[in-house]
């Protein structure tokens, strides 16, 4: 679960890592009363959208006048904004960030994640901060910091210091470094974050370390135990669909074909999607329905997949397990009657009690067809949507 | 032969009288695995599906000499239990449970390092020698004793692999599913060395998916180490970057750990390869001939 900037600073707030003052808004009045607030000469107007790149795509602006600051609310509020992290239709802004601008003397990359190879926590950094860590990543790996947290004891302060020294950092900067470091390391795993990424920190006019952007992911597993922070989602900035079947303990992720897929088991809905593709169509979704695949999650799955026009059949692939197939078929027939099923739907079974299973699917009178094994329910999905198409 | 579980291992089940700990250890009970007892805190004396219960795995050990754990138990609880297991000298915990964070496996596996103690998953369908011992989740009817080794990262994927291995007549020694989770137990390389000093074991599936470098350190260990055929096939080829698909290993973060980076690195290592899922069971008959 990804958190908003102002609340990436309000959690570093809470931990004493430096931020400008600032405050949330959701009108250009309110924009207006909380520049007059902070006072000074210059402010920034930050939309707040869950997704990186907001600078380049418009939808951080900087004020010299509270009019100024007004006037740039209003044209951000209410509208979409399309960054190249976000969706092509762009992400809503129902708020904006109001914030002190700060005179930057330099811009650092800083960010804490779980490291997979390592199966650790490591802070990275770079002296390239404001730019995209991928396109430094890239063009100049030499350039990122690296320092792993030992998971039962913890960073050394020497680690923190090299960061701050290799970055070129002078000596009371580095203190201030070394302490951001910590914090965020007590804040990564008190709040489960998978990810927190400070691009750019600055060091001010003052010549003080600042976290001039916050960008925290929630590991989505910890949410349980994190229960403040999952009041904090925002729902307008998801995808409604996934947010719908996250909400059914579905696991479902838009994509851009017409061949909707329902399948039991994340490898094996991957492994549908590219069957789709290596048979010559396009898949429209990712769709996990768990393990148990009863009638009720499949209706509901059936229910999401349909909520997308651009579907023109439906493969359902379900590999039975210790569920039996009769069982699973009689699910996938209800729903297919119950929601109402227009399109082609197609369904490979295959586990215990396959045979039953396949003869309800073929008897059931609504046109589903069955298909002997994968090759065959691939093509027959990409043949159908085709001729769906043409209706 | 197989690996890691056979006939004669005993093992006790944490969770065992929570709805998944019971049924799932009905079945393999059913299929003959030897459950000797169940572990649930502040229920030790009871008896459930005919097993005693004891509260810590420390006195379910003394008291029937299990050497292997399998955990069902709710995802807040999961790593307290893995340490709990491998200090009471538990030399392979299973962990089925899904959904534990990553932060705890983290500790976990740190912990681990120094309690010479074997974790598969978690977020697996756990371990099966197929007629001897089935630990785990995975329908015991579709395996087979035979001669090929099966490891996947994911569930039903693994399910795949065993059907059609079943009806191409190769069977299966051992299936390992090693779970779906950035941070886990056992890698494919740790199953690989085993499956390779196996004599029982002729071939050796590996099924992979998005996201990590597992399968790219795998191609490498297995071009220098394992003589045995090998074929390969990774799942997310479609799955954009960026987004999780269900998984919580998989993703395909920073450009990193796509498919056709998997794919690449495998056929580079000479490793029979297959684009299509349904291809698994004959490309490993044809690599055994």
């Amino acid at each position: 679960m990804d958190l908003h900037e102002y609340q990436s600073k309000a959690l570093f707030a809470e931990y004493g890592i430096p931020v400008p003052d600032g405050y949330v808004v959701s009108s250009s009045r309110e924009a207006g009363d909380a520049a007059t607030k902070l006072g000074g000469e210059l402010w920034a107007v930050k939309a707040q959208v869950h997704a990186g790149g907001r600078g380049k795509a418009g939808g951080i602006k900087l004020a010299r006048s509270i009019k100024e600051v007004v006037d740039c609310a209003d044209s951000l509020l209410g509208t979409h904004l399309v960054t190249h992290q976000s969706i092509s239709a762009g992400l809503p802004i129902d708020l904006v960030y109001i914030e002190s601008g700060s005179i930057i003397q330099r811009e650092i990359y800083l960010s804490l994640l779980v490291d997979r190879a390592q199966e650790a926590v490591v802070v990275m950094a770079s002296a390239s901060g404001g730019m995209n860590i991928e396109e430094i990543a890239s063009a100049t790996p030499e350039k990122i910091l690296t320092e792993m947290v030992d998971p039962l004891a913890g960073m050394d302060s020497q680690q923190a210091r090299k960061i701050g020294r290799d970055l070129g950092l002078n000596d009371g900067q580095v203190d201030e470094l070394e302490e951001i470091i910590f914090k965020l390391i007590s804040l990564m795993s008190e709040c489960d974050a998978s990810l927190i990424e400070i691009n750019p920190l600055i060091v001010n006019s003052e010549g003080h370390v600042i976290a001039l952007d916050g960008k925290i992911t929630i590991e989505d597993n910890a949410l349980f135990r994190q229960e403040r922070l999952e009041m904090w989602r925002d729902e307008a900035q998801e995808n409604s669909r996934e947010t719908e079947a996250r909400k059914h303990n579905l696991s479902y992720v838009s994509l851009d074909g017409n061949i909707a897929c329902l399948v039991n088991g994340a490898g094996l809905a991957m492994a549908t999607m590219d069957l789709i593709k290596l048979h010559g169509g396009e898949p429209a979704n990712f769709l996990d329905v768990g393990g148990g695949a009863t009638a009720e999650r499949v209706t509901t799955a059936f229910k999401i997949i349909l909520t997308n026009a651009n579907v023109e059949a439906i493969l359902v692939n379900i590999f039975g397990g210790i569920v039996r197939c009769d069982l699973i078929a009689q699910g996938i027939i209800a729903a297919v009657r119950d929601v109402g099923v227009k399109l082609p739907v197609v369904v490979r079974l295959e586990g215990t009690n396959v045979e039953e299973g396949r003869a309800l699917i073929a008897k059931s009178g609504l046109g589903i067809e069955p298909a002997k094994d994968l090759t065959e329910a691939a093509q027959k999905a990409v043949n159908l949507s085709a001729r769906s198409r043409m209706q | 032969m197989s690996i890691l579980v056979g006939a004669e291992t005993k093992v006790i089940c944490q969770g065992l009288t929570g709805r998944q700990g019971s049924f799932h250890a009905k079945e393999c009970m059913d299929y003959g695995t030897q459950i000797v007892a169940g572990v649930t805190p502040g229920r030790g004396g009871q008896e459930h599906l005919g097993l005693p219960i004891y509260s810590t795995v420390r006195d379910a050990v003394d008291a029937t000499q299990a050497t292997v754990c399998m955990t069902v138990v709710p995802a807040p609880f999961a790593a307290d239990a893995i340490l709990e297991a491998a200090a009471a000298g538990i030399e392979l915990v299973v962990c089925i449970t899904d959904g534990v964070p990553v932060l705890d496996m983290v500790q976990v596996k740190a912990t681990l390092a120094d309690e010479g103690c074997r974790l598969i998953g978690p977020n697996c369908p756990g371990i099966i020698t197929p007629g001897d011992c089935k630990i785990g989740i995975m329908p015991g009817s579709i395996h087979k004793p035979g001669r090929i080794g099966i490891i996947s990262r994911s569930g039903t994927l693994t399910y795949e692999a065993v059907f059609q291995t079943t009806n191409a007549g190769l069977g299966q020694t051992t299936c390992i599913g090693i779970g779906g989770d950035p941070v886990r137990g056992m890698s494919f390389i740790d199953c690989l060395r085993l499956f390779e000093a196996d004599p029982d074991t002729h071939g050796i599936i590996l099924v992979g998916e998005i996201g990590g470098s597992d399968e790219e350190e795998a191609a490498d260990f297995i071009k220098s180490e394992v003589s045995k055929p090998v074929v390969a096939y990774i799942a997310g080829v479609t799955a954009p970057p960026g987004k999780r698909m269900g998984h919580a290993g998989a993703i395909i973060s920073g450009g990193k750990g796509t498919a056709v980076e998997k794919f690449k690195a495998l056929e580079q290592a000479g490793i029979n390869t297959v684009r299509s899922l349904a291809d698994l069971g004959g490309a490993m008959a044809e690599a055994l001939e």
